[in-house]
């Protein structure tokens, strides 16, 4: 079974095992407003968890995302060249950002499950 | 205390905007509303309908002399633009210099019109955050001869859009009466309100200065009519910046000139070559001479939105410009900037790379407005 956890940054990783898929929260998507673009980085590329990843930019700013556990990228989400609004309008389904393989699935037991991050962003 | 410690000024439209369910940010010293509904809606809400934008920051001053031709003939002294020839209820925007010619602010001057203020009296309007420091270049140049008072207590909102001067028309005559950069006094629901035809977004609208007493009833009246919407700051910043206009302390600062500006509009012809103005010798010799860098537009090949301080860089990726305002227009559709560049690279289509994030972005120099502006030629609606 999946499970999403987030970040305290409001990225999200949704994982079953080691296959991760990793996006912005919809709290993240609020804040940041209207998307018109979104910086992804080439397949095949290695983070450990902190690095910078991506970059997504409102018509008012360009924020970091940053990754939310060591993983390589497997797939990036190239719809978002052509519609990068669907990260507002679905972020946490068709507006995801990239999926990668975990290098240790154990780190997501230190990010904050639904209940925690509900908590968070209150 | 610095300003920063300062708990930020709140607008007579504060419990309005909260209630509408701005989002509130610190600007200027202001707290004001960054956005409603969302940025890209009210910027395209303003290009197609109308919307209400709280520009309360804003300093309105009102000078008084002894008659009108004295107190513009020594306004000229300061100001670059021709004023002596400004009609009752005419509008002209010009800047303050320094003896460099560096560019101190921009702001628009209004003549009253006809009777409505005693013979001397002139009505400007400056930048939030130059307020202070321009009525004190002012009172230092001029104040032997001429009054000046800063208004804390006048608000001061902007209609603007297509169906502005429609919903206006509903409340008052001045639509009828008023052309691009004109201006009167006009009674909506009993509250005396100076309307000027003029605004910020490159669509025709219309800027309402009114007692902060009265200042939350007015938007009220505005918001009745259910074309009017609120919009923040951050649609100001994308309708402006489509409209090709700079932005005072992004796009142009003390250290810029109005040639290097590109912004010759800001003084009078005959004055570009008579001078008698603060700042005339240095002006004078930069049109003579060209400017060295000119502001320009800018568009590029991705969507990548390339932003203010981003470089502009030649062949050898040596840094040969900046980037001064920058975003993705909503109704351009892509990303437009405003920057300065040498003069050899400011001709349109003139091939530009400007650095984001230390990678290469493609474009070239481009004309502005990056959208047509649809300013009222004429009275009327």
């Amino acid at each position: 079974m999946s499970k999403t956890v987030y970040t305290e940054d409001h990225e999200y990783i949704s994982a079953q095992e080691s296959a991760a898929t990793i996006g912005i929260s919809n709290y993240a998507q609020e804040q940041l407003g209207d998307i018109v673009y979104v910086e992804l980085p080439q397949v095949g590329t290695s983070f450990k968890k902190g690095d910078e990843i991506a970059v997504v930019e409102s018509v008012k700013a360009a924020s970091e995302i940053y990754a939310p556990a060591d993983f390589t990228v497997t797939e990036i989400n190239s719809a978002l060249e052509a519609d990068p609004a669907q990260v507002n309008t679905d972020a946490m389904g068709a507006g995801w950002l990239m999926k990668g393989t975990l290098a240790n699935p154990a780190q997501l037991d230190e990010l904050m499950d639904e209940t925690a991050y509900a908590a968070h962003i209150a | 205390m610095s300003d920063s410690d300062k708990a930020p000024i709140k607008t007579a439209l504060f419990d309005l905007h909260v209630s509408q369910g701005g989002r509130m940010v610190d600007f200027a010293g202001y707290s004001l509303p960054v956005q409603f509904e969302g940025l890209m809606a009210e910027h395209q809400h303003t290009r197609e309908v109308a919307s209400l934008f709280d520009v309360s920051h804003m300093g309105q001053i009102t000078v008084s002399g002894n008659d009108d031709l004295s107190t513009l003939s020594a306004l000229e002294t300061l100001f670059p633009a021709n004023l002596k020839n400004l009609k009752p209820g005419g509008m002209r925007y010009t800047v303050l210099l320094n003896e460099n010619g560096g560019i101190e602010d921009d702001l628009i001057v209004t003549r009253p019109a006809e009777g409505q203020a005693p013979n001397g009296t002139v009505f400007i309007v400056v930048n939030a955050a130059r307020k202070d420091h321009d009525l004190a270049i002012m009172q230092a140049a001029l104040g032997t001869q001429l009054d000046f008072k800063l208004h804390q207590e006048k608000s001061l909102l902007a209609l603007q859009g297509p169906k502005a001067a429609t919903v206006l028309a509903n409340l008052c005559d001045a639509p009828h009466q008023l052309s691009f950069m004109q201006s009167m006094p006009a009674n909506i629901a009993g509250m005396n309100v100076q309307i000027s035809r003029c605004g910020y977004t490159g669509e025709d609208g219309f800027e309402l200065s009114v007692a902060n007493a009265e200042a939350a009833k007015l938007a009220q009246i505005l918001y009745e009519d259910k074309m009017v919407k609120p919009a923040g700051l951050g649609a100001r910043d994308s309708l402006r910046l489509e409209a090709g206009l700079c932005l005072y302390g992004h796009d142009m600062n003390d250290e810029i000139d109005p040639v290097s500006a590109n912004i010759l509009f800001a003084i009078g012809k005959q004055r570009r070559t008579d001078g008698g103005f603060v700042g005339d010798r240095a002006v004078l010799k930069s049109i003579e001479r060209g400017a060295e860098n000119l502001r320009v537009g800018m568009v590029f090949d991705s969507r990548m939105p390339v932003r203010e301080g981003a470089q502009i860089v030649d062949d050898q990726g040596q840094q040969v410009g900046t980037i001064t305002s920058g975003t993705f227009g909503p109704t351009f559709g892509g990303p437009i900037a405003m920057g300065y560049v040498p003069a050899d690279m400011a001709a349109i289509d003139t091939p530009i790379t400007a650095l984001v994030r230390a990678k290469p972005v493609t474009g070239r120099v481009a004309p502005m407005p990056f959208v047509p502006q649809n300013y009222a030629r004429k009275p009327g609606i």
